[in-house]
């Protein structure tokens, strides 16, 4: 068996970007001349000793495993021969589940497959709805919803950045990192009144829209949220223990990744470009100024430092939208979709039918079929809704990131070592809830 | 993927769908804009080979399977549809392939497992929900659902919302099951060293009795 190398001999990666928007690498170790020095080399492990081969079963109730992940390992020593992941603890039948509500009644379930991105996964949802009514959103809804998911994306990878901290064996930096998050939290409940579980967009708009002083309470996120980045950078980027556990681990070359079906930041870090909000803009993202960071080696350590600039970027997008946020009605005037206010509903006879019908049938969608994409924090989450004109889906199907880019597991822990299934299970990002549903 | 103001029916369609219709000719059999999203229905027997044209052909690139999964309606009498989502990623195209299975016929079509990797686990999960038999496939095994379930596939429309089996029932086979058996002595090579073990243990595995845990 042959046992895998880990040595640092490309230059690392430092934070920023250049012109073109790819991270600036510079050398963590230099000799006098300042050309890169290779870290010292983890000493050879012993040769095939020709013995048995032991199999050790990690999870479902294990804490590196982010949930209920089964991982069946073969080993020779300690490098991984085999892994078989299992998977399907979480089953809840969501899909099943969904064919059996009206859209906006599935609201709710969209929070429970990926909880922490919750509120982005109410506003992928209701994308998709609308386009199923064939309606346009309000251009204050439009900004409200990027405000929203780019909150997501930073609950989301402030999580990953505490729990994959643990899992590595750094503490601090998941006190920070949860700090910040807590701080989001209350942004949310104070806007949607829930926390975990939001449940914040209707079809055709919002359930609220913000409250007043709001802005200024996400300007002042924006502004602290910066310094704890930064703080995390210096802790974990240049660390040598950081480096050494994460470089050259459980890299997928450019092609690999694409055809594995990866996503997200998994996929950039291996240095394809495609990000859902560049490539099959939604909300409007090609008229915001962001960029999209890309590494090059597809390690755990790349998937760190996309991370860690993406919410860089998300700060940068949240600037914009806070910028820009319009004055207006959030929900859409089409009383097919959105209740008319109850004063009307009570007055006019109009808004009574309207009113009526939405409450004992649901809205009804036209015959057809649409599958929208939005771009997760974890990858690439598209709904797939087929209408056949009833108020019920006929089917709804999740497309969850984390599964496909799980399914990769196997192919990039095997002939690494077993403490490095850890370092490479928690640089993908697994949400259980998305991947069993 | 949301372009702004695209009609229900009348959108222009994905180039592909001409040039799928000038190579493969009968093989295509319809071409639907729905919402500005091209669905190209193909003949069954020859997904497989019209997937690995789409991946391969320079003036296509289809090198992104986004997702695989399938579609039952209400009518009894409609066909199931199996449904594949592709992108070209270098020219940000996107196309949905569908194959229909018509009522009667074995739900069977080609796994495009050899072009895409990342169709493994999605067409288990297809599999698993709709009992669509995906031929060469690697590893055509149940995915969320577990090995030893009976009741059938859940996403199906004649499959009840609650189940086929009694909440007792199902509590009955989950107690009943041999965690054991699921430690894969057939699909890992512990199983070469079965007779290595205590004598016991070798006992208990063999006989599938369970093991208290």
């Amino acid at each position: 068996m042959a046992t895998t190398r880990r040595t640092v001999d490309v230059a690392l990666a430092t934070t920023g970007l250049d012109e073109r928007g790819r991270p600036v690498r510079t050398p963590l170790v230099t000799d006098a001349s300042g050309s890169a020095i290779a870290l010292e080399e983890p000493p050879m492990l012993e040769p095939e000793l020709g013995g048995e081969h032991m199999l050790i079963n990690i999870g479902p109730q294990h804490p590196a495993t982010h949930g209920v992940l089964r991982l069946v390992l073969e080993l020779d020593g300690e490098t991984v021969v085999r892994c078989i992941p299992h998977v399907g603890y979480l089953h809840c039948g969501f899909e099943k589940i969904g064919e059996y509500r009206q859209y906006n009644q599935i609201i709710p379930w969209t929070d429970r497959e990926d909880y922490l991105n919750s509120i982005g996964n109410n506003v992928a949802f209701a994308l998709g709805a609308e386009r199923l009514f064939g309606i346009e959103i309000t251009p204050r809804c439009t900004v409200l919803r990027v405000i929203a998911a780019e909150l997501s994306r930073i609950i989301s990878h402030l999580v990953w950045l505490g729990t994959t901290c643990i899992d590595i064996g750094a503490f601090t930096p998941f006190l920070w990192s949860f700090q910040e998050r807590e701080n989001v939290y209350k942004l949310l409940e104070s806007w949607v009144g829930a926390r975990l579980t939001t449940s914040a967009t209707r079809v055709g708009g919002m359930a609220a829209d913000i409250p007043d002083g709001w802005m200024d309470g996400l300007r002042a996120f924006i502004n602290n949220f910066s310094k704890t980045i930064d703080e995390v950078d210096r802790m974990l980027t240049r660390n040598g223990i950081w480096v050494g556990r994460t470089v050259g681990l459980g890299t997928m070359t450019a092609e690999e990744a694409a055809n594995y079906g990866l996503s997200g930041p998994m996929l950039r870090a291996s240095g394809v470009d495609y990000d859902v909000r560049k490539d099959f803009p939604y909300l409007e993202y090609e008229t915001y100024d962001f960029d999209v960071p890309v590494g090059t080696n597809g390690d755990v350590y790349d998937r760190y430092l996309v991370r860690m600039e993406e919410l860089r970027q998300s700060v940068l997008i949240l600037r914009q939208a806070a910028d820009r946020l319009p004055d207006g009605p959030v929900n859409t005037d089409d009383h097919r979709v959105v209740l008319p206010p109850k004063s009307k509903a009570m007055s006019d006879m109009e808004s009574m039918i309207h009113h009526f019908k939405q409450v004992m049938e649901g809205p009804r969608p036209p015959v057809g079929e649409t599958y929208v994409a939005v771009e997760s924090p974890k990858g690439e989450k598209g709904y797939y809704m087929v209408s056949d004109g009833t108020s019920k889906p006929v089917r709804w199907r999740i497309r969850p990131p984390s599964f496909v880019n799980l399914s990769a597991i196997p192919k990039m822990v095997e002939g690494h070592l077993l403490s490095d299934v850890i370092a490479v299970n928690a640089s993908i990002d697994i949400v259980m809830g998305e991947i069993d549903r | 993927m949301t372009p702004h103001n695209v009609p229900r029916e009348g959108a222009p369609a994905n180039p592909t769908a001409a040039a799928l219709q000038a190579r493969f000719g009968d093989a295509i059999r319809r071409v639907d804009v729905v919402w500005g999203e091209t669905t190209v229905y193909v003949a069954r027997e020859r997904l497989l080979e019209i997937v690995r044209w789409l991946h391969d052909d320079p003036e296509q690139q289809y090198d992104y399977l986004s997702d695989v999964t399938a579609v039952e309606y209400r009518d009894p009498e409609r066909a199931l549809e199996v449904v594949w989502h592709l992108r070209s990623l270098p020219r940000r195209r996107f196309l949905r392939l569908k194959v229909e299975l018509p009522r009667g016929t074995a739900l069977e079509v080609e796994s495009v497992w050899p072009v895409y990797r990342g169709a493994d686990w999605l067409e288990r999960e297809c599999y698993d929900m709709f009992g669509i038999r995906f031929t060469g496939h690697p590893d055509l095994r149940r995915i969320l659902m577990w090995e030893q379930y009976r009741e059938g596939y859940p996403l199906r429309k004649d499959f009840p919302l609650r189940g086929r089996f009694s909440r007792a029932e199902q509590l009955r086979q989950a107690l009943a099951a041999n965690p054991e058996a699921r430690y894969s002595m057939e699909e890992l090579s512990i199983a070469d060293a079965f007779a290595d073990l205590p004598d016991e243990m070798r006992q208990r595995l063999k006989s599938g009795a369970r093991t208290g845990e």
